[in-house]
Parts: C-alpha cells; sequence; structure tokens
C-alpha cells in the first residue's frame, strides 16, 4: 500500500512542478499586478500541495511523527513569510518571493530525506537568515550612500579572502571554511556580494580608461586569491559576473570577446599548473575510467540521474545517499534520482525565471549603481546554479558549488537569502 | 603615443548609453545555455542511461531487482539459457541447460560470474512501453527485465563440452569474420543451478579451481603453438623463408643449452614449412637463436603479449569479463636459454585459451582481430530490439603477406604434419598448430593444445583453441576435440 501511495504521488508532484514552473514563465505575458494575481495564488497552492505530499510519503514511509511536526512548523513558516512580505512591503515581487520560497521547500524536502537533523539545521538557519534580511528591501530603498562605499567594498573583500587564505583549513581540497560557534562559514561566498556591490560602485562612476583599469586589477585579484585558495568554482563565478557587468557598463563587445579570450588562456594556464584541475578535467572527461578515485563522484551522481529516469525511483525509493556530500554540492542529483529528471529540469526553469526577472528589473533602473547590482546579482546566481547543475550531469567540470537555497549549507543560504533581499529592495525602490 | 591616444578613444566608456541591449543578450544568452543543459541531460538519461547505470560500482542491485523480475539471457536461435522463474510467489533463476553454459553465462548468487555478472544491471532494466511500467507501477507488479541475446552457438558449445568430457580443459570458439564468440567452456564446471547448495562444496576443493574460468584467466605455457610466433617472425626478419635448412638430430645444443624435440624423435633433413608442420623444436631452437630480440618483443606485443587483452564486451565499454593478461619474458636483456626456450614454447611464457583464440582469428581474418563480442544484442521482454553490438575491427595483429604465410604453414601441420586429425573435416577447411606444453619437472606430463581456424565452404571461418590438462600430445588428444567441434558447428 505505501509503495502504491509513494508511486502515485510521485507523478502527481512531477504534474504539478510542471504547472508551477510553466506559471513562472506565464507571468511574464501578463503585464498588470491584478492579471498576475492569480497565478501567484495558484503558485501558493502548487508549492503546498508538493510539499504536503512529499511530507505524507516521509511520515509514511519512516513512521515517525517528527517529519510531522517539521513538516507543520517549516510549512507554516514558508507560509508566514509569503505573507509578512505582502503585507509588510506591498510592493514587492511575488515572483520572487514566490520562487525562493518554492526552492527552499523543495531544498527541505530533499534535505529531511537525506537526514532529518541537517533539515532541521537548514531550517533554523534559513529562519535566521530571512529574519536577519527582513529589513534589508527598507534599507535599500533609503540608502543612496550605497554606491559611495567602492573602496571599502573593495578592501573589505580582499582582506577577507587574504585572512581565509592565511588562516584557514582546508576543506575537502578547494573549499575555503572557518567555523564559528559549530556553524561553518565560508567568506568567500559573503565576499561574492561584496564584490558585485564593489565593482557596480566602480563601474557606475567610472569614465575612462583609467578607471577601467582600476577595476580590472581588484577583479584580477579578487580571482587570483581564490585561485590559490583554490577556490576554482568562485573565482570563474567573479570573473564571468565581472565580464557580464563590463560588457553592460561599457556596451563594448570587445571586452566581452577579450575577456572570454583571458578566461580561456587562464583555464589552460591553470590546467597545466594545477594538479587538481588536471584531476577535475580528467574526472570530467572519462569519470568512469577513474571511478575508484576522482571519478567516484560523478559515477556515482550519474547513477543517481540515471536511475531516476524522467519520473525518479520515488522520494525514499533511491539510493542518493551513495553520492559524497549529496546534501550539499550534489543535490541536484539527489533530487532527480528520487523525483526524476523532469522535476529537477523544472527546477532548473524555477532558477531561470529568478534570473530573467532580475534582468528585468535591472533594465527598469536609470540609475547606474542599481541596474550593475541587479545585473551582477542576477548573472551571480545563475552562473552558479550553471556550475553546480552542469557539474553533476557531467556536462562541464565538476568544480564544487552548491545549489543556491536548494543545496545544504550555511553561508550559501544565507548569502542566497540576501541576494533575494537586494533584488526586493531594489524592486520596491523603483521609480 | 598618437595610437595609444587613438585606442583610449576607441575604448572610452560611454556613460550614456543605457546598457539594456546588451542585458537582454546575456539573458537570452544564458537562457539558451540551460536549454542546452537541460536537453543534454534529458538525452543522457533517455539514450545512455541503461549503459552508464550498468556498473560494478552501481550499488542499487537491490532497488531495481524489487522493481524489476530478472531479464533472460538467451542465444541467436532463441534457447533460454538462463530465465527466472516467477511462478509459486518466489523468484527462482533458471539455467535450462544445467553445467553447459556453466563458466560463460556464469551465475547470480553467491556474487556474481559470467554474462550475468557483465550484464547484471541491463536484466534488471526494464525498456517495455512507458505506460505500461506506469501501470505495473501502479499496480504494484513488477516489471519483466530486458532480455540479453548472446553470440553462443548451442551446438558448438555442446560439441565443445562433449569433447572435454570429464578432464580439465577449455575451448574457445570464436566467429572471426565478426569476433562474435560461439562457444567457451571450461572444465571442471559446476551446476549454476545448484549453486547455492553447493557452494561449499566446489570452493573447497581448490586443486580443481571449478569456479574458475579457464577459457580467459587460465594461463598456461603455450608450448608448441607458440612457435606460430617464432615462425611469424622469422618469416618477418627473413625474404626467403625456402632457403632455410636444418638437420634434426633429435636435439639442438647452442651455448650450453640442450633443446630436446618431443619424446626425442629425430626429424632429419627437414625445411621450414616441415619444421613447423612437425613441431620440430630442435630446429626452432635453431631459429630462435637468429631472431633480433628486439624485434621479437615487438611482435609478440602486436600480437596482444604483456598488454591489456581486449575483452568479450557487452555493449558497455565499460563492462566486461575478467581476462587475463599474457606474459613472455622476451627482452632486449634475455639470455640465449630464456629465448631458446621461449622460442619452442616452453620457459616462463603464460598464455590464455582466450588469448590463443583471439590469434588464430587474426591470423584467419586476413591479419585483423575483430573486437571480441559475446552479448550481441538487448532486447525488451517482448523481443523489441534496444541496442546492438557492433562489429568492428579491433587492431590488425600482423600484415596480410605475413598472414598469408603463417596459414600456409597452419595448412602444412593438418595436411601433413602433428594435426592430422584434422584433415578431411566435411564442409570446411581446417589450419592450426599443436602444442604439448610442459608443466612439470616430469617431463611425461605435458598439456595438449590445438589453436587454428576452419574455413567453411560459404565463405566462414571460426577460429578455436583447446587445451586439455596433463592430456599429453597436442595433435592426438586436443585436436580431435577441435575436430568434433567444427564438424558440429559445420553440420
Amino acid at each position: 500500500m505505501d509503495i502504491v501511495f509513494i508511486t502515485i504521488s510521485k507523478y502527481i508532484i512531477t504534474f504539478i512542478m510542471a504547472l508551477y514552473a510553466f506559471a513562472c514563465f506565464n507571468i511574464f505575458r501578463h503585464k498588470t499586478e491584478h492579471e498576475r494575481k492569480y497565478i501567484y495564488f495558484r503558485q501558493n497552492i502548487y508549492m503546498i500541495i508538493i510539499y504536503s505530499l512529499s511530507f505524507m510519503v516521509l511520515v509514511i514511509k519512516y513512521k515517525d511523527v517528527k517529519y510531522l511536526i517539521f513538516y507543520c512548523v517549516s510549512l507554516a513558516s514558508l507560509i508566514t513569510i509569503i505573507v509578512l512580505t505582502r503585507i509588510i512591503y506591498k510592493r514587492a515581487n511575488k515572483l520572487i518571493t514566490n520562487n525562493m520560497c518554492m526552492l527552499l521547500s523543495v531544498g527541505f524536502i530533499i534535505i529531511s530525506r537525506l537526514s532529518f537533523e541537517k533539515a532541521v539545521r537548514q531550517y533554523l538557519i534559513v529562519m535566521l537568515s530571512v529574519i536577519v534580511t527582513s529589513f534589508i528591501p527598507y534599507i535599500i530603498t533609503k540608502g543612496p550612500f550605497f554606491s559611495k562605499l567602492k573602496w571599502t567594498y573593495a578592501i573589505l573583500g580582499l582582506v577577507a579572502l587574504a585572512c581565509v587564505l592565511i588562516f584557514s583549513v582546508a576543506t575537502n581540497g578547494a573549499k575555503i571554511s572557518f567555523t564559528i560557534l559549530g556553524v561553518t562559514f565560508q567568506p568567500s561566498e559573503i565576499v561574492k556580494l561584496l564584490f558585485v556591490f564593489a565593482i557596480a560602485s566602480f563601474f557606475a562612476k567610472a569614465e575612462g580608461i583609467k578607471d577601467l583599469i582600476v577595476i580590472t586589477i581588484i577583479s584580477a585579484l579578487h580571482v587570483l586569491i581564490l585561485v590559490i585558495s583554490k577556490d576554482l568554482g568562485g573565482a570563474v563565478i567573479l570573473f564571468i559576473v565581472y565580464l557580464c557587468v563590463m560588457y553592460v557598463a561599457t556596451c563594448n563587445v570587445l571586452y566581452l570577446t577579450s575577456g572570454l579570450i583571458i578566461c580561456s588562456i587562464g583555464s589552460i594556464i591553470g590546467y597545466k599548473l594545477f594538479s587538481h584541475v588536471r584531476v577535475r578535467v580528467n574526472a570530467f572527461i572519462d569519470p568512469f575510467d577513474c571511478i575508484d578515485n576522482a571519478g567516484y563522484q560523478i559515477a556515482q551522481s550519474l547513477f543517481a540521474i540515471c536511475s531516476g529516469g524522467l519520473f525518479g525511483m520515488g522520494l525514499s525509493e533511491g539510493m542518493p545517499k551513495t553520492i559524497p556530500v549529496v546534501a550539499a554540492d550534489f543535490i541536484y542529483s539527489a533530487i532527480s534520482e528520487e523525483f526524476g529528471t523532469i522535476f529537477s529540469a523544472c527546477t532548473i526553469l524555477i532558477c531561470i525565471s529568478c534570473f530573467v526577472m532580475f534582468m528585468n528589473i535591472a533594465m527598469k533602473f536609470d540609475n547606474h549603481f542599481y541596474k550593475y547590482v541587479a545585473v551582477g546579482l542576477g548573472i551571480l546566481y545563475i552562473f552558479q546554479v550553471f556550475l553546480t547543475v552542469g557539474g553533476v550531469t557531467k556536462f562541464i567540470p565538476l568544480t564544487g558549488v552548491t545549489l543556491p537555497l536548494v543545496s545544504y549549507g550555511g553561508t550559501s543560504v544565507l548569502v542566497t537569502v540576501i541576494m533575494f533581499s537586494i533584488i526586493q529592495g531594489l524592486y520596491i525602490g523603483r521609480e | 603615443m598618437n595610437i595609444f591616444n587613438k585606442i583610449a578613444n576607441k575604448i572610452h566608456i560611454e556613460q550614456d548609453k543605457s546598457g539594456n541591449r546588451q542585458i537582454v543578450q546575456l539573458t537570452y544568452f544564458f537562457t539558451l545555455l540551460f536549454l542546452v543543459l537541460v536537453a543534454y541531460v534529458f538525452i543522457v538519461v533517455y539514450r545512455d542511461s541503461d549503459e552508464i547505470i550498468n556498473n560494478s560500482y552501481n550499488k542499487r542491485e537491490s532497488l531495481y531487482a524489487a522493481k524489476t523480475v530478472r531479464g533472460s539471457i538467451t542465444t541467436d536461435n532463441g534457447e533460454i539459457l538462463a530465465y527466472t522463474d516467477v511462478s509459486g510467489g518466489n523468484e527462482r533463476r533458471v539455467y535450462p541447460y544445467g553445467r553447459l553454459f556453466a563458466h560463460s553465462v556464469g551465475y547470480n548468487t553467491k556474487g556474481k560470474a559470467g554474462i550475468e555478472s557483465i550484464a547484471n544491471f541491463r536484466l534488471l532494466n526494464s525498456n517495455i512501453l512507458f505506460t505500461e511500467r506506469i501501470y505495473n507501477d501502479l499496480n504494484g507488479n513488477k516489471n519483466p527485465g530486458d532480455s540479453v541475446v548472446t553470440s553462443l552457438n548451442l551446438k558448438a558449445q555442446y560439441a565443445a563440452y562433449e569433447a572435454l568430457g570429464n578432464r580439465k580443459g577449455a575451448v574457445v570458439l570464436m566467429d572471426a569474420n565478426n569476433g562474435y564468440i560461439l562457444a567457451m567452456v571450461s572444465k571442471p564446471d559446476f551446476d549454476p543451478n545448484e549453486i547455492d547448495y553447493i557452494w561449499d562444496e566446489i570452493t573447497n576443493q581448490e586443486e580443481n579451481s571449478i569456479l574458475l574460468n579457464r577459457a580467459t584467466q587460465g594461463l598456461y605455457p603455450p608450448g608448441s603453438t607458440f612457435k606460430i610466433l617464432t615462425a611469424l617472425e622469422y618469416i618477418k626478419e627473413n625474404k626467403n623463408i625456402d632457403n632455410y635448412e636444418f638437420e634434426c638430430k633429435g636435439s639442438f645444443e647452442y651455448r650450453g643449452t640442450r633443446i630436446n624435440c618431443f619424446h626425442g624423435t629425430a626429424h632429419g633433413d627437414i625445411d621450414f614449412d616441415k619444421s613447423f608442420a612437425k613441431s620440430c623444436n630442435s630446429s626452432f631452437a635453431n631459429i630462435t637463436t637468429k631472431l633480433s630480440k628486439e624485434s621479437f618483443k615487438n611482435t609478440c606485443e602486436e600480437l596482444l603479449f604483456n598488454e591489456e587483452m581486449p575483452s568479450p564486451l557487452l555493449i558497455n565499454k565499460r563492462s566486461s569479463f575478467n581476462v587475463k593478461e599474457s606474459f613472455v619474458p622476451i627482452n632486449s636483456k634475455s639470455s640465449v636459454d630464456e629465448l631458446m626456450q621461449t622460442g619452442i614454447g616452453q620457459g616462463r611464457t603464460e598464455v590464455t585459451p582466450y588469448h590463443m583464440c583471439l590469434m588464430s582469428a587474426a591470423i584467419a581474418n586476413e591479419g585483423v582481430l575483430m573486437n571480441p563480442i559475446i552479448v550481441k544484442e538487448i532486447e525488451t521482454a517482448y523481443g523489441d530490439h534496444i541496442e546492438s553490438c557492433s562489429v568492428r575491427p579491433y587492431k590488425r595483429l600482423l600484415s596480410y603477406d605475413d598472414s598469408v604465410k603463417v596459414k600456409e604453414l597452419m595448412r602444412e601441420v593438418v595436411t601433413d604434419g602433428t594435426g592430422t586429425a584434422l584433415n578431411n573435416g566435411n564442409g570446411y577447411i581446417a589450419y592450426g598448430k599443436t602444442g604439448s606444453a610442459e608443466f612439470s619437472s616430469n617431463k611425461s606430463e605435458s598439456h595438449a593444445w590445438f589453436t587454428g581456424f576452419a574455413e567453411g565452404d560459404n565463405g566462414s571461418k571460426v577460429a578455436i583453441s583447446v587445451i586439455v590438462e596433463g592430456g599429453g600430445s597436442g595433435g592426438q588428444v586436443a585436436g580431435p576435440v577441435a575436430k568434433a567441434v567444427f564438424d558440429a558447428y559445420y553440420n
């Protein structure tokens, strides 16, 4: 009987997820908020159905009341976030709020299934982040001084990265972190935000070639420190953000192409210079050839994705725990295994819809600083999604990046919630 | 200075432009990038997933087994070699031919072996119609797993099995034109239907190594069959082999090493062809002393010694039979003694029957070895085609000209040498080389070898290797086994 319920719910969940993803883009066809209102409401209903069905499966499967309690508390919290945002910030963008909650709920479901303790910790971090960041939209709308702190951002970011480089202990070979009160922080995650603000404020005031050189040097320093810290994912993300913001600011294709050429040359040098880069690339080219060591993670990830097929094995019916660090870097594979590739592709679509909304908001601004911040955050977000999904599916070499809002991980969630709040702030403060 | 100014003017930052066009471009670019990524993921899941999950590192066997009834293993003609019996509520793996395919088809409990092992996840995967799978899921029924169609030939397998009888040994038969393995027998054997009950008993008999597939994992001294390589090397180094002459007095001595002919037979005045046909050790020891070590080593390596053996593959490139590498001790530092022993197939050289068969197959197929195949095709439980293993050359092992000359030598073995047991084949012409490999200090004990091939009247070419452990003379013991298999295959 259990298995029949799990099977039926798996098809229903896939179907509703597809409806949700469709709604994410259907929004853009409607121009007035009045028309959009019903779509937003339907999205909330879809989310509640998916969340409820999934937790029913977990309760039935594991026969433990703690899942039921967690379900009630977390769902209530998610609904509260949606409702309170509407009440406090009347002008807030509801698609962004909905999508944020949808991605969080997908994360809660899959993390609960993987490890209940981690789910509780993730929930607490999310709540803390949401409460702390709830005033960010207000500050952003009131604070014109944000555009004047360009050197502060740059120096803070560089100092933070340098400190980490000097004092930190390397975990998993590439990720740099330190632990305070049991919560692991990755300063490089927070530096990503500072970096976006730094280059946005520099570009907003830039007038000539001299400014461009200064910005380039600052960006290069960031990237260089990250490369030395072996955080290649972070280095590539910052470089791409720099390139894209520069492209928008200068409107010059020449810069973009020359930047891409430098990027390719840099990757070749990195491949020749660093053995850990070669290991990653070889594991990407043929993970099954080195399945005993470097290719193990990707091979296990591919087993999970392929076992899932289109509709998944059913929640709690797969074996995603065979993948190392599944709750963080490989959460996409776990989702694909249990919910299927259609569902996980819909998750990507939700991310894209957030990105499109970010860029839409960026276009509405005449103020250069705000425009560049929105573009920078949008690229920062979507490129991170690309690196993680591409990496675990063997589309590109693995870089060890988390899926924002879905993956388990303190700093990643905090930073992404801050990012979404800033965008909300920009949107609310629009003319 | 002028140029610098020009460039500086050109790359002036244009604050007046809004940059919105650029934002739209970036949005389109990243959206497109993700569409490609999503399409890629769907293609992987749809097209490559069967191949990817069929890997021994995949730990999901119990999950798949809970949802799928393990599929059947059949021959090309539809004879069922293994299936899962679900009558009576319990699943039971049945091998209708019992001992006949014990090592090639393998077993599925107490670990895995043979095709059951290499095709494990393919058998536990169901490619029946999508809607039917959903229907089965919802009704709590298991889906029928895919079937594996092997290249094995029942007639040939049975003939090889019967011809070996109660003797220890192995037979491998392969279609030289396309690489299909037609028969693979290893003795002593066991009944895979009984594996759970007899497991302790057969694993305790260490001296018999019943579970070992001798065809692919048994390493034996090659004996006189190695003279194929010595002869090939001599042909390569000497344009005119017809000038070769030797007077055999039953033994040959060179720099303190003495080589005896089998049973001390003196062959008298013989030329190159006769040396090969009569398998004259003295003459071949003499030939070996004239060869270049470096070149001989290269020739051996071109014929797959000291390197990874092409394994009979499943469609999946990852999953293959466990095949042992063959070894030959020749290098530029080899002593004369080592070289002479190696040249007649004694000494430290080790080879698997499977490797022997591949070499004969290459000679039969004008020098080109085809990629060995044991799983031809994967079908759904209802017989709908899913995937075939493509026939393709593995590598050229020797030149066309050399293959023709070696073939002539191997023909004379059958017409006028040690392999006359295979002469007068009905419907085919046989070629080969016999061997009697001494494996202990007691000179009277030797493994009986035969390797060669048959050309059918219909143009088919099948290569064979036979070893009978402790069987004695290759020509008298292994040759008739090969003949029995050829006769069965061609009639």
